[in-house]
């Protein structure tokens, strides 16, 4: 039988108000990876949290707040100043991500800031759902963002995601505005994501963003995130839905070049 | 002043020094090299002869690898001189030897052992000769019966147990390394005269048994010398001189090494430092017109076909406990020098380029000495052969060259020496896991519930939890039984290998005393690490059967797994190293040599595996071991950096003979595009070496592929991957081994 420890209740509120200042954070995992969330290679923090329920997840185990572990922003300090030089011998640094890194924006601010007066270069993986969350005083603590762009229309962002596209798209031009370095991420999903007005909106509206958009990245979905839904008794619908093939990764490829935008 | 130019016509153009006045390769290379900082640019592809050449081979490749030979001589005992000279196609070779009159021909070594010359003979549907079998065992004893004859209880039972495995008693010990490139620099007559030097002050000290030996190793040294001449003749040169052209210190160097592997079967036949070294021939017969790149290219693809056809009479129990058949003809490429000058030069390109002009190949095993003080264009060019073929390992040059100079080779996978002035014992390796297991089962083997080691109080109860202190205090008793036994062993092996196996033509081309190293092993580091840690962090409660012997445990809770950088388990797997290397040292060795020991396991680990029982972090019986120091198959879970960083905590200095690392890597988990691949792959060898990381094989493969190339092997007959220490044709691989390397973590963009 599983224990749970009781919290008292002034526990509680100590950790509620630790949480809502950043000195704490619930934390999934970390690794260090290359040249998958940002340049040369990082320790990427998966944060615990995100209000998105996209249909092609593959982290759905990092969606509930709660299942995260309660760290302390030194003890994941300690872990980060572990790969000091790791990150200046490879060009790497640390990504943010999630989960959706920006529902707990003061834990994040507070790493972030400590991040940089390490010298350490940071990025954050967001889907820009939660951009209001984003201070201009934390994004100036942030070298690039990740910024997902999980759909161009907003109906069918509404099926992939059930939430709203507008949020991304704001916060994607005050980003502009910022004049902030963007790596901009599209899960490709055949039968969801690929319709050609769908991936034509998302290039037209990552063009519109200007210079500060250094490339794109469309990710081919896959079936690795599977395991995880059933682990979680969550209702998968993709179940039968195989990885883009070559001509239609082609495609939208090319979709994004005839915006001039430098695509992978 | 030394640095005068030489003006006799063998060393025209090279600077003198102490190199001229006695035997000292390093001092050659040093004064007369040329560093190449530039990139790929000028390298040359394959000529149609070189191309024309392999082919003929590949076509003969099939067959060996369905049958498992090609051809055997099961009538003449292998000898520097006993086999007439033989050719692939003698018009289109350009350096010549065989090992016998025909490529890819086996020959009998009996004095390792008659066994295996029979086993194998009779595996393969050969007649056994009976007048050489006679020889060998009414007249001639081999190495295999003195061992047999020396052995004590205690090593026999824990030999038949596995928790002492591999070991050279029946075989050739190999991991010998002659320096080769003294038959070039000086002839072989210079060396004889050396050597009769060396003998004149061996006769004037006292006959005791320690001078005794020596002088008698020292004739056979120089009967050696003078068989190496004798057949250099047989092809056509004399090789009493030195080698005045490129093309010559090439061949007079491969003679050198050719005389090594017709004489010994030695476990690994590894070749040396010699790129750097024969360059200097290369860049004076370029500077003088004498040849073109593609001419210097193409004696180097030559010189690279003979040394990937180097063959041996082994059995199919060898042959699966080392995985294929390897002969690891590992040569040594770059590092950088004692003064800081880069030791990379045009040759260490042409020597990868290899790679290109002949395809893949798990030999010559290259091994790139790494520093990030290598210069960009080869470090660059290195990782593009890595992404290319998987055929290169790295060791770290900046732990290396402060313990064995900058003149240092690695033997075999991971064990570097000072070329020509140092050697060792090889000593195969001792079963951690097994160790732990017989320390909860009070000395019990838990397989066949034999005593084997001195019996102890059981610490297995029905239903009660292990305590961590209790099985660390039993086992840190029984590793000292186990030590003790071990050096025991190795003792008697190479007693025995030296009277009866002794390598005349490698040591010959050694100075007159050198310094020897007892190289012991351990493998399962990282079950017997997490083993300790489930015990220690998680709750884990043995099974018992109904003799009471733990037969498998049950684990409550989690507990880290070395591979995580996690210090706390990380901390026990360094401490296993630390402690099992000052129990070695307790014990003495066979002609004083010193202790030493390496993480390494070949890719034995699967026989190793196979072996041993359940243990405490949840392995099921017979489920392979990581191989060398790696974590376990899919617990490391934070990246391969992270894996990477956990094994460098392993104390070099308490391991001095290599801690052996294999990582595999999905094209893209190395980035997006080829620049991008390059970039990141020589950033995080920088960042591995710098982490004092000491080896790394890389390789760059889809799960796919493999999976294609067991379904098809007839597609991949190059298919190169790198396990742990050396490379091997993945389609040579029983099936079992293929799969335990498609089940190893592959590290990608998941």
């Amino acid at each position: 039988m599983e224990t749970k420890l009781i919290e008292t209740r002034e526990a509680h509120g100590e950790r509620l108000a630790a949480m809502r200042s950043g000195d704490v954070g619930r934390v999934h995992s970390w690794e260090l990876v290359t040249a998958v969330d940002g340049p040369g290679t990082r320790m990427t923090l998966f944060l615990s949290g995100c209000l998105l329920r996209c249909q092609y997840c593959h982290n759905p185990d990092t969606w509930a707040l709660r299942d995260g572990a309660l760290r302390s922003a030194d003890q994941v300090m300690a872990r980060i100043s572990r790969y000091r030089q790791v990150f200046e011998t490879t060009g790497g640094g640390v990504t943010f991500s999630g989960g959706e890194p920006l529902l707990q924006s003061p834990f994040v601010a507070k790493l972030l800031r400590r991040c940089k007066e390490l010298g350490i270069h940071t990025c954050i993986d967001t889907s820009g759902f939660l951009g209001r969350r984003a201070s201009d005083e934390m994004l100036a603590d942030v070298d690039l963002v990740l910024l997902d762009v999980k759909s161009g229309l907003p109906e069918t962002y509404q099926r992939a995601t059930t939430a709203e596209l507008q949020p991304t798209l704001d916060f994607g031009r005050r980003l502009s505005a910022l004049h902030k370095r963007i790596w901009v991420r599209f899960v490709l999903v055949p039968g969801l994501t690929d319709a050609v007005d769908n991936v034509a909106a998302v290039a037209s509206y990552v063009a519109s963003l200007g210079a500060c958009v250094e490339r794109v990245e469309v990710l081919p979905f896959h079936q690795m995130g599977r395991d995880k839904w059933q682990a979680l008794n969550q209702p998968y619908q993709l179940e039968d839905v195989e990885p883009p093939d070559a001509a239609l990764l082609d495609r939208v490829r090319g979709q994004f070049r005839e915006n001039g935008l430098v695509t992978y | 002043m030394s640095t005068t130019e030489n003006a006799t016509t063998t060393y025209r153009g090279f600077v003198s020094g102490p190199w001229c006045d006695s035997i000292d390769v390093r001092d050659f290379i040093q004064r007369n090299y040329t560093p190449y900082e530039g990139d790929r640019s000028f390298l040359a592809g394959p000529t149609s002869r070189t191309t024309s050449l392999w082919d003929r081979l590949s076509q003969m490749f099939p067959q060996e690898r369905e049958n498992g030979v090609y051809d055997i001589d099961n009538v003449t005992p292998s000898s520097i001189t006993s086999h007439d000279p033989g050719y692939i196609s003698r018009d289109e070779e350009i350096i010549v030897g065989l090992q016998t009159d025909a490529p890819l021909k086996r020959a009998m070594m009996p004095n390792g052992g008659w066994r295996m010359v029979e086993g194998a003979l009779n595996t393969y549907g050969y007649e056994v000769p009976q007048d050489v079998k006679k020889i060998f065992t009414t007249y001639r004893k081999t190495h295999n019966d003195g061992v047999f004859d020396a052995y004590p209880p205690s090593v026999l039972a824990a030999r038949s147990s596995h928790i002492i495995t591999g070991l050279p008693d029946a075989y050739g010990r190999g991991r010998i390394i002659g320096d080769y490139r003294r038959v070039a620099l000086y002839g072989v007559d210079a060396l004889i005269a050396e050597k009769q030097h060396e003998r004149a002050g061996l006769a004037m000290q006292a006959s005791v048994e320690e001078v005794i030996r020596a002088r008698e190793e020292n004739a056979e040294q120089v009967r050696a010398l003078r068989e190496l001449k004798q057949m250099a003749e047989s092809y056509g040169y004399d090789i009493s001189g030195p080698a005045e052209t490129a093309k010559e210190a090439v061949q007079w160097l491969y003679f050198g090494y050719l005389a090594a592997v017709k004489e010994q079967n030695g476990a690994a036949m590894s070749l040396g430092r010699t790129s750097t070294f024969l360059d200097i021939y290369f860049e004076r017969d370029l500077a003088s017109g004498a040849i073109t790149e593609k001419q210097a290219q193409e004696i180097i693809d030559d010189f690279v076909i003979k040394l990937r056809i180097v063959r041996f009479l082994r059995t199919p129990e060898y042959d699966q406990l080392f995985s294929g058949d390897p002969t690891w003809v590992t040569e040594t490429i770059g590092g950088v020098g004692e003064d800081g000058r880069p030791l990379v030069t045009k040759n260490s390109f042409r020597m990868l380029q290899t790679l290109y002009n002949l395809g893949p190949a798990p030999e010559p095993n290259l091994t790139v000495f790494w520093s990030d003080r290598l210069p960009e264009g080869f470090k660059e060019f290195c990782a593009a052969v890595s992404i290319d073929t998987s055929a290169i390992q790295y060791e770290s040059d900046e732990i290396i060259r402060p313990y064995w100079g900058d003149d240092a080779a690695i033997a075999c996978c991971v064990s570097p020496m000072r070329v020509g002035k140092q050697m060792q014992f090889f000593g195969a390796r001792v079963n951690l896991a097994k160790t732990l297991l017989y320390a909860i089962n009070g000395g019990r083997d838990e397989v066949s519930g034999k005593q084997v080691s001195p019996e102890t109080v059981s610490l297995a109860h029905e239903g009660a939890p292990l305590d961590y202190d209790e099985v660390y205090a039993a086992f840190d008793k029984t590793m000292d039984w186990l030590a003790e036994t071990y050096v025991n062993a190795l003792n008697c092996i190479h007693y025995m290998h030296d009277k009866y196996a002794y390598e005349r033509i490698e040591m010959a081309l050694h100075d007159g005393e050198v310094f020897r190293t007892m190289a012991c092993g351990v493998a399962g580091l990282s079950v017997a690490a997490d083993s300790l840690s489930a015990i220690k962090y998680a709750r884990v409660t043995p099974v018992l059967d109904e003799t009471g012997l733990a037969v498998d445990y049950q684990i409550a809770g989690e507990y880290p797994c070395f591979g995580n950088d996690d210090d706390r388990v990380d901390s026990i797997a360094t401490e296993l190293v630390r402690s099992f290397m000052e129990k070695i040292k307790r014990h003495p060795t066979y002609r004083n040599a010193t202790h030493t020991q390496s993480v390494l396991t070949i890719t034995s680990n699967v026989v190793y595996g196979k072996a041993t029982g359940n243990t405490p972090d949840g392995r099921r019986a017979g489920e392979p071991f990581a191989p060398g120091a790696n974590p376990m198959n899919g617990r490391d879970t934070h990246g391969m950096m992270a894996s990477a960083l956990s094994v460098a905590k392993l104390p070099y200095s308490e391991s001095q003979d290599g801690i052996s690392l294999t990582n595999t890597t999905i094209p893209t988990g190395l980035g997006r595009d080829r620049e991008e691949q390059i970039g990141n792959l020589v950033s995080m060898l920088d960042a591995i070496n710098k982490a004092d990381g000491y080896h790394l094989n890389v390789n760059v493969l889809n799960r796919d592929t493999l999976v294609d190339a067991m379904e098809h092997p007839e597609n991949y007959p190059q298919l190169t991957i790198r396990v742990s220490g050396y490379a091997v044709n993945f389609v040579r691989l029983t099936r079992e081994q293929q799969l335990d390397v498609i089940g190893r973590t592959f590290h990608g963009s998941i």
